[in-house]
């Protein structure tokens, strides 16, 4: 049986959901281990259990929390040598991004980003990549040992496994001169009234919400529909809207019963991350827009004028 | 402060896509300098601006052509520029590419690496922390802001509720936004400069770099699931509304 080693990112002793959701995959491929890192990790290594990994490794060292990609770098490269896994998984989030880009480089292995699926083959790994604008899946068959891939959120249920499991204190040694890059402080922005990754109706504006003074027009249409609001990569580059509202590739992925995206072009970049939403809604100038291939309903017009009608459509339909 | 700018030139955003019949993506499409760089390149030149002194060198890898994305850059204002061009690196991936850029800064010695945090045509962000390693050099990185006071580097890194405050000693690797700085337009003049700016050609043999053994491969391209397109129609005033509200209906969401 191959061994396969899950990075599970923690907060607070709660194991990332994407992290539950990778190691429910990893239990199919192989003996499935996980490592946590940080405090509060050991109280996420039992809820790790049940999701199948037979042991996660643990270490609370302040360092893993205080400073950034380095110390997990070490405690990763002293494990790797230790349980010598055949596959590595990461979850395609910003941090976990950062680690395994610089662990890959200091093992000198190449590695799989932005996957959607891996499989064993022939005693090594592949895995299924977005190509081409979304139209086309590309299967990359990963050369070296370990392998390193890292999957997208959202593409695998999680759910619980049976079977024993153990916790192993990873006795890793962070050097001092991975202290480095050190987090001084945490700042709390405006935070989010629906969470978007668990919203049943998700309500997205692009560059055609013409500038971030028409933004607040979807906050009613949200309320009134009891919905998320998020955006494209384009307008949180542009800074109208915070980068905790992006959907897409480098963003959130969703998957809600109903997406409606107002003024957005389609990006593979953006429809990567809301392609699994039941029903898309696409509202837009451009009756070629790539978001009206995908999109059950595409409205060719302008969101600054159907956003506020539909608004109080809505509130009618609700009241009556 | 000595400050080096990787950038990359990357398909035109407004061009389409298509594909060879091997499935490969057609090359000869129009390239831009990345519109990411772009913002790299413009917190660079205003950091240096800040201090008063210093030089804002350019690193790309890729053919020749992408001496015209270059040339954008040095027109905004950069110093002077490196193209890593070879035959031996072409398709390079992630780790390939990062070990080329890394030889190439090591000559360099630069006290800020800045990139931008992915590229606009790869979007996975790899190269960056690979980079950091192999120079042996902390990640300051997803900065929407960027200070440097003496030696100190400090970022305010984008996160899923608000920002972190990281900071480090130079030298150091940072990875931007697009938000961090609104890309200024190449005046005339720095048009004009840029002309007898230097590009200079480095091959992976000055660099010490060999292709080696590829880390991947591509086995196979299928058509991905693809959701079909549903109605599209013409709103007139009151029919889109209507149109949606019969969605959102028969979705049982209203």
């Amino acid at each position: 049986m191959p061994k396969i080693l899950v990075y599970a990112e923690q907060s607070g002793g709660k194991p990332a959901a994407i992290a539950l959701e990778i190691l429910t995959k990893a239990r199919d491929l192989g003996d499935a281990e996980a490592v946590t890192l940080g405090a509060g990790a050991e109280s996420a290594a039992a809820v790790l259990g049940k999701h199948g990994a037979r042991t996660v490794y643990v270490n609370e060292d302040g360092a893993f929390d205080e400073y950034v990609a380095e110390p997990q770098t070490d405690a990763l490269e002293a494990l790797v040598q230790k349980a010598a896994p055949d596959l590595l998984l990461f979850g395609f989030t910003p941090d976990s991004r950062e680690v395994a880009g610089r662990l890959a480089a200091r093992l000198d292995v190449g590695l799989i980003s932005n996957a959607q699926d891996v499989q064993a083959v022939g005693g090594g790994f592949s895995a299924k990549v977005p190509y081409f604008g979304g139209a086309r899946v590309a299967t990359m068959q990963a050369l070296n040992s370990p392998a390193v891939v890292l999957l997208r959120p959202k593409s695998f249920e999680a759910s619980e496994a049976g079977g024993e499991s153990r916790i192993e204190k990873l006795e890793a040694a962070v050097g001092e001169g991975s202290k480095r890059a050190r987090i001084a402080d945490r700042v709390q922005e405006a935070g989010e009234k629906v969470k978007l990754e668990e919203a049943r109706i998700v309500i997205s504006g692009g560059r055609g919400m013409g500038g971030p003074e028409n933004f607040p027009l979807l906050e009613p249409l949200a309320a009134a529909l009891g919905a998320a609001v998020g955006a494209s990569r384009a307008v949180v580059d542009a800074g109208w809207v915070p980068y905790a509202m992006q959907v897409g590739q480098t963003g959130k992925t969703v998957a809600p019963s109903v997406y409606i995206a107002c003024g957005i072009s389609g990006a593979m970049q953006h429809t990567v991350g809301m392609k699994s939403a039941k029903v898309i809604i696409a509202i837009n100038k451009d009756a070629e827009a790539p978001i009206m291939k995908i999109a059950d309903l595409g409205v060719v017009g302008d969101a600054l004028k159907i956003v506020p009608k539909l608004t109080e459509a809505v509130k009618a339909k609700k009241a009556g | 402060m000595k400050i080096l700018v990787t950038v990359k030139q990357v398909p035109d955003p407004n061009s389409q896509q298509s594909l060879e019949s091997d499935n490969t993506i057609v090359r000869d499409r129009e390239v831009v300098l990345d519109p990411g760089d772009e913002s790299g390149i413009e917190s660079a030149l205003q950091l240096k601006e800040k201090q008063g002194e210093g030089e804002v060198v350019l690193l790309s890898m890729g053919p020749e052509r992408a001496r015209d994305a270059i040339r954008k850059g040095l027109s905004m204002g950069a110093d002077r520029a490196i193209l890593v061009s070879d035959e031996a690196l072409a398709g390079a991936d992630a780790l390939l590419t990062a070990k080329a850029l890394a030889a190439a800064i090591k000559q360099e010695s630069p006290d800020l690496v800045i990139c931008a945090t992915e590229s606009y045509d790869g979007s996975t962000g790899m190269v960056p922390p690979m980079l950091a390693e192999l120079l042996g050099v902390p990640q300051l990185t997803f900065a929407k802001h960027l200070d440097v006071d003496g030696g100190k580097v400090t970022v305010h890194r984008q996160t899923e509720d608000g920002h972190q405050v990281v900071e480090a000693q130079a030298p150091v690797l940072v990875t931007v936004t697009a938000g961090i700085a609104e890309p200024r337009y190449a005046s005339l003049k720095g048009i004009m400069a840029a002309r007898s700016k230097e590009i200079k050609l480095v091959s992976a043999g000055d660099l010490g770099i060999q292709k080696g053994n590829p880390s991947e491969e591509l086995k196979e391209v299928a058509q991905a699931e693809a959701r079909k397109a549903g109605e599209v129609v013409e709103d007139d005033g009151t029919s889109g509304v209507e149109k949606i509200v019969a969605v959102l209906q028969t979705a049982k969401v209203i």
